[in-house]
């Protein structure tokens, strides 16, 4: 029944009995106040995340970040959006978590302890951009089933652990192998044990790269609880989806991995261009791989006013899936002209890259900062939407933010 | 003149009485408490719940109440067919994983097909036309065209 009702229509006593202990200043406590032992579990607590966050599915959690948020060179936990496909798992005992390396291309099957990991092999630290691939969803039309998110699934923290190619060494990967796969220790949202909520994967030659990584440390500390905790693969600048949470097995295969998610629709878009509202056939749909060019305005915060003759130092980050973003410009005149930002070289490959600039305007009016980032192969990002997908991924069209000026 | 040994049995009998009384007293609540371990919600004594009820089931007085056109619990739309729709879609995932979607019927009877295949969810029977009907005419998609204006701004001074 509605707790939050029954409790405000109860007396002390009722609430007392509830919380199976007497109130004590209960005569102090407001008219139609929940005790914070009764309340719904309230997720910016629990997760320790910025209260201006959004929740966009509370079952299972799925909460983004707003653009002002990742303003951070480095995003803490903090504004660190979460994605999930199935329920965190309880009870996480990191002494005795193992990571399991099987498949059809291992020739040695091969059980790590997650202290093994830690002791016998060289860690390697970066800073890698992770972004759900279906980060601005909520703008297509015909609109995409899922999650509806904004700009904010995106973030770039300091990721620390082992190389998944040393782990690929050790358990000597035959000629024939294709793709990794991994599983991991959420559960599936119908309570079916036997169904893995999200099993995805990469071919080999982003698995052997020297920053994919099997991680157990981000920004320093141990990986919180809803990125993963104590395990996770990182896999920046391809869907984040890749980065598997929560990592307990690693699959070599010797074809394209087939766990959930992988197949039908899911994370793929056409593999030929289609116009708005296509149906595609799940045989013409390909894996995404590397994501687009693309760019945040980080400050200031959208809406800011503006006297006259004011000038606006704004700044942000870019990134550029596998690439590099190699120029980043602005416009306040909705794309009429475009100036060029300062932009920084990234901590490190797979990292954002931090851009800023100093825009004026001309008169009194509304205006809007329009950012566009253009990565070393030349892709600029567009002003429209992109290619409309059945799914709604890969939205890169350029961020933009309001402004007045009086 | 009273006798002090009748007077004895007397009371002796009404403790006898009231030592039962109270050791009655005891085994009911004993067993009313062992059975609430049991069944906390007291579930015996209501009928049956049903997966798929079409009428809203009247028996808790706000549990499903209803404020402004809005199903409160849920968040949905008021309209023919919530209570199928609460019944059998926020059972796996929230309910906030359908209003934050659009589609027409078509699209939302693909998704109900997705969910059977791959996500364990049951046949929807007759129920299954309920629930399409209700969320192709409340959850329909709008027009946004390929760039949208920036709506919600919250206007604030940014100091120099």
């Amino acid at each position: 029944m509605d707790r939050r009702k029954f409790v405000q229509n109860s007396g002390l006593t009722a609430l007392s009995a509830l919380l199976g202990a007497e109130i004590v200043f209960g005569k102090h406590l407001p008219d139609g106040y929940i005790p914070l032992g009764l309340q719904d579990p309230d997720p910016f607590k629990m997760f320790d995340k910025d209260p201006e966050m959004v929740v966009l599915n509370d079952k299972p959690w799925n909460i983004e970040s707003l653009a002002h948020l990742l303003d951070d060179r480095v995003t803490p936990n903090r504004s660190m959006f979460i994605r999930n496909n199935g329920k965190i798992p309880e009870n996480v005992d990191p002494s005795q978590w193992t990571l399991t390396f099987d498949g059809e291309s291992v020739r040695n099957q091969k059980i790590f302890t997650l202290s093994e990991l830690k002791s016998r092999f060289e860690h390697h630290t970066y800073q890698l951009t992770i972004e759900c691939g279906g980060n601005g969803r909520s703008e297509f039309d015909p609109p995409a089933k899922g999650n509806q998110w904004s700009v904010g699934a995106v973030s770039s923290a300091e990721w620390t652990g082992v190389r998944l190619r040393d782990l690929l060494e050790e358990v000597d990967v035959k000629g024939d192998a294709v793709y990794i796969g991994y599983h991991a220790a959420d559960t599936h949202l119908s309570g079916d044990p036997k169904k893995e909520p999200i099993s995805r994967g990469m071919p080999m030659e982003k698995a052997l790269q020297d920053e994919t990584l099997v991680a157990f440390q981000m920004n320093g500390k141990d990986i919180p609880l809803a990125h993963g905790h104590p395990l996770r693969l990182v896999a920046g600048g391809w869907p984040a989806s890749v980065s598997g949470k929560w990592l307990t097995g690693i699959s070599v295969r010797n074809k394209v991995h087939d766990g959930a998610k992988m197949t039908g629709t899911s994370y793929r878009v056409p593999c030929n261009p289609v116009a708005p509202g296509t149906k595609v056939a799940d045989e013409d749909m390909c894996i995404i791989e590397s994501m687009p060019v693309k760019s945040l305005i980080t400050y200031p915060k959208t809406g800011a006013t503006l006297k006259e003759g004011q000038r606006l130092a704004f700044r942000g980050h870019a990134w550029a899936g596998e690439l590099e973003v190699s120029k980043m410009q602005y416009s306040v005149d909705f794309g009429s002209t475009w100036q060029d930002c300062d932009l920084e070289a990234p901590a490190n490959r797979l990292a954002w890259q931090h851009f800023s600039g100093e825009a004026s305007f001309p008169k009194t009016g509304y205006y809007e900062l329009w950012a566009r980032a253009i990565d070393s192969r030349g892709n600029a990002q567009p002003m429209v939407l992109p290619g409309w997908n059945p799914k709604g991924y890969l939205n890169n069209a350029c961020h933009r933010i309001a402004i007045k000026v009086v | 003149m009273e006798n002090p040994t009748n007077k004895f049995e007397q009371s002796a009998r009404a403790i006898s009485r009231m030592m039962g009384i109270i050791f009655a007293m005891f085994m009911v609540v004993g067993a009313f408490l062992v059975y609430v371990m049991i069944d906390p919600t007291l579930s015996a004594f209501r009928p049956a719940p049903e997966v798929a009820v079409v009428a809203p089931v009247e028996t808790e007085d706000d549990f499903d109440k209803i404020e402004n056109g809005i199903h409160v619990r849920t968040g949905f739309v008021e309209g023919e067919g919530l209570m199928t729709v609460v019944n059998n879609c926020t059972n796996c995932h929230s309910a906030k994983l359908v209003t934050q979607n659009r589609m027409n019927e078509e699209g939302w009877r693909a998704t109900i097909v997705w969910m059977q295949e791959t996500q364990n969810l049951w046949d929807l029977g007759k129920n299954e036309d309920i629930i399409v009907d209700y969320l192709a005419t409340y959850y329909a998609p709008q027009k946004k065209g390929r760039r949208q204006n920036l709506t919600d701004i919250e206007w604030y001074v940014l100091a120099e």
